[in-house]
């Protein structure tokens, strides 16, 4: 029931993974509290949160202990409808933006 | 667990080599975390289209309370994973009390996001405008966060009926882990909303 590999990695593994989300969050606020300019400060935000994000899905939601025929078909589909999401609706926020601001 | 001699791309019995249920709630947590991409591009557009975009948020108090918000959900996601581990042990007490520190963090989560909630109602945002200007701001913000609490409030009632369940020996380790499942994605969502709601309208001084 409780799987093959489950027991081999216990609470320090976890605390060190909690340990780090907490780091990465930190950076993300301390990034917002000194100001870096918006387009840099997004870049840093969604690599930042992408990190954790993979954080948790690997470890917490234990996908990495997991046999890889599961990875390999939850993950691409979602990747590449959020990449779908984001080419078609980007550019057209940039040329709005060029249209406003003209 | 099934026979997996046959190759798991051939199809074999149980080619992920795991049960029904958490394949399910996987596959849920696939369609839902589309859902929450969706309404995060439709707030970037906007966010992006508009040069006029409001700020309001400062460092304190809004964007220190997220923080705090991001603390207690992270925070209940480690207590759940020991939650869930205590139960493929066998340990029920120990796993039930672990989850019940966990819907602990889903509920100061759940008080202190209404707070900010009424804190912004008094100021005039709501749905449909806010004395900044672009009035899709409110309605980016409420839906996003609205149905993030949504997620948060229904993951506390679950919660509850597995520990409740599970301690009184109705459920299996299995509708532990599962449940954990679903708590970590509300987590991993809410990694996307802070940054991109809270931290990219930090007030620009």
């Amino acid at each position: 029931m409780a799987g093959n590999g489950h027991q081999h990695h216990g609470s320090r593994l976890y605390l060190w993974v909690w340990f780090w989300l907490l780091a990465l969050t930190a950076v993300e606020v301390f990034l917002a509290y000194i100001q870096v300019p918006l387009n840099t400060m997004l870049v840093l935000l969604m690599a930042l949160s992408t990190v954790k994000a993979a954080l948790i899905i690997a470890y917490f939601m234990h996908l990495r202990f997991e046999r890889r025929s599961l990875t390999w078909t939850l993950m691409p589909p979602l990747v590449i409808c959020i990449v779908l999401m984001i080419a078609f609706a980007f550019p057209d926020g940039f040329r709005l933006l060029e249209m406003r601001k003209g | 667990m099934a026979d997996l001699s046959v190759n798991a791309w051939a199809g074999g019995e149980a080619p992920y080599a795991i049960k029904s249920k958490k394949l399910g709630m996987w596959l849920f947590i696939i369609s839902d975390a589309l859902t929450f991409s969706a309404l995060l591009v439709a707030y970037s557009y906007s966010r992006l289209a508009n040069p006029n975009w409001p700020t309001p948020f400062e460092i304190y108090p809004a964007i220190t309370l997220s923080t705090i918000m991001t603390f207690c959900l992270l925070s209940s996601s480690v207590t759940m994973v020991m939650g869930v581990s205590a139960a493929h042990r066998g340990l029920r007490s120990t796993a039930v009390k672990w989850v019940l520190a966990t819907m602990a963090g889903g509920l100061a989560f759940v008080v202190l996001h209404a707070n900010e909630w009424i804190h912004l109602l008094h100021t005039g945002v709501t749905p449909f405008q806010n004395p900044w200007g672009v009035p899709l701001f409110g309605a980016t913000f409420f839906t996003l966060t609205g149905l993030h609490m949504t997620h948060v409030v229904c993951g506390v009632i679950y919660l509850g009926i597995i520990a409740f369940g599970f301690g009184r020996g109705k459920f299996e380790g299995l509708d532990v882990e599962v449940a954990g499942l679903y708590w970590h994605f509300v987590d991993l969502v809410w990694m996307f909303i802070f940054p991109l709601v809270y931290l990219m309208s930090n007030k620009i001084t």
